[in-house]
């Protein structure tokens, strides 16, 4: 079973009937014993990171979701449920994400060499695969939707697994062992998008066999 | 690098998709959800349903339709019309709409953009603006209540409000273009895209790929949007993208 965790930052719905689409058993929760006892985890969201580590912090999410990095099963931040994985974001002032990937999380400048471009990052752009993992096993890079003003920034390129061309770099599918994060968002982003889902999906079955 | 967006938008009352709709393959035109598959096969990038509904009930059907659309199809789409409160936006996001489009209510009520974009993100508050070119003004004159009333503010300076509130995105609408089929205003389009930051999405005018062109090339659009040319099947997304492509436009 796929837990989705809900701490009330939007996109629930979307990633659910995605499950559903792709014919997957899931359930959608805030209750830490419940989530952790998921084969695999997911952390949507849309909104603000200060907002979002507020209520995981509150309730106790943010604990439970360390933890469960740490068990070794496989877990996706998908869009804002990405940059929470990260250390820190600097929207709405400085915040402490959940540190379980190398980095922080800017705001777009929205200028490069004096030319303004558009934030938020908003429509369809190409991923470009640049480390090898398991979550982009048999796809090529195609088109993927993104939203968002905030981007990854990390010194350690190794988890960086895709990327995509805007005015900047955008960190656009990372990972670093069991811990994957997807900046676009897969729920909305056609066939490829799917098939990212079925990749991760795909993890935690085999663990599920190994164990 | 990121691609131009084409988004189809479709009229929708008390759930039926409305207003000359040809497609004769479907086996039920009015349905919104076939035709968003429809559009999704043709290499749509995105879908704006308007509710264009007069009852309480067709608003609650528009619910319905929103939740069958998100459950059968990968890709985004926005929702407008007669959204006035915060909880409408939640209602029609929490169905599965990934943004919500507010006009009049905007106007009559700006501090609704910033509600919005605090609790859901500023990604999913697009401004549509309706505007007119006003010669006393010298300028685009916004227009509420689909076009009926005149407002005091020009464009130009409500869409940088919008923006300045917490709009991700402007859809905006000429009312001169609207239905002529002789392109998209282009003095408009690139006015309102230089004048703000996020996202501008052309909208009114478009009768042929070539419109598309220039509505990217010297509108400096991010997105347009048509109705018409699609539903009458005047031409497609796919031909459009693929005149685009040749043109040296990136598009998906």
């Amino acid at each position: 079973m796929i837990g989705i965790i809900d701490y009330g930052m939007g996109n629930l719905f979307s990633v659910s009937k995605a499950m559903e689409r792709l014919g997957v058993e899931y359930f959608v929760s805030e209750d830490r014993k419940e989530l952790a006892g998921a084969d695999a985890l997911i952390l949507p969201g849309v909104g603000s990171f200060k907002d979002a580590m507020e209520h995981l912090n509150e309730t106790g999410l943010s604990e439970m979701v360390k933890q469960y990095a740490g068990s070794g099963k496989p877990m996706l931040g998908i869009c804002l449920g990405m940059q929470l994985l990260f250390a820190q974001s600097e929207e709405n002032g400085l915040t402490d994400g959940l540190a379980l990937l190398p980095g922080k999380v800017i705001r777009f400048s929205g200028e490069k060499a004096g030319t303004p471009y558009k934030v938020p990052h908003m429509g369809w752009n190409r991923l470009r695969f640049i480390n090898k993992s398991p979550i982009i096993s048999g796809i090529s890079e195609d088109f993927v939707y993104f939203v968002h003003s905030y981007y990854v920034s990390t010194e350690e390129r190794k988890v960086v697994i895709a990327d995509c061309e805007y005015d900047v770099d955008v960190p656009a599918v990372v990972g670093k062992g069991n811990v994957y994060g997807m900046q676009f968002h897969p729920e909305k982003s056609g066939g490829l998008g799917m098939s990212l889902l079925q990749n991760f999906i795909q993890l935690a079955k085999e663990r599920t066999i190994q164990s | 690098m990121l691609t131009k967006r084409i988004i189809p938008c479709l009229d929708v009352k008390e759930g039926r998709v409305v207003k000359g709709i040809q497609f004769v393959e479907l086996r039920d035109a009015g349905d919104p959800v076939e035709l968003a598959r429809f559009y999704d096969q043709q290499g749509a990038d995105e879908l704006v349903f308007l509710d264009i509904s007069a009852s309480h009930e067709g608003r609650k059907t528009m619910v319905e339709v929103v939740n069958e659309v998100a459950s059968e199809l990968a890709i985004p789409f926005t929702v407008g019309g007669g959204i006035n409160s915060l909880a409408d936006m939640k209602r029609m996001l929490r169905a599965g709409a990934d943004k919500v489009a507010l006009n009049t209510a905007a106007v009559l009520r700006p501090s609704l953009i910033t509600e919005g974009a605090s609790f859901f993100g500023a990604q999913c508050m697009v401004v549509a603006i309706d505007a007119k070119f006003d010669p006393e003004l010298g300028s685009w004159r916004v227009y509420t209540h689909g076009g009926r009333k005149a407002t005091d503010y020009e464009v130009i300076a409500w869409a940088k409000e919008a923006v300045r509130l917490g709009a991700g995105e402007i859809l905006l609408t000429s009312m001169d273009c609207d239905g002529e089929k002789d392109g998209f205003d282009l003095a408009l389009t690139r006015a309102v895209s230089e004048a703000v930051t996020v996202p501008v999405i052309a909208s009114g005018g478009a009768g042929n790929a070539a419109h598309f062109v220039a509505a990217f090339r010297d509108g400096l659009a991010d997105a347009a949007l048509a109705a018409s040319i699609f539903h009458y099947k005047e031409t497609s997304v796919e031909e459009v993208k693929t005149f685009l492509k040749s043109e040296g436009v990136n598009v998906r």
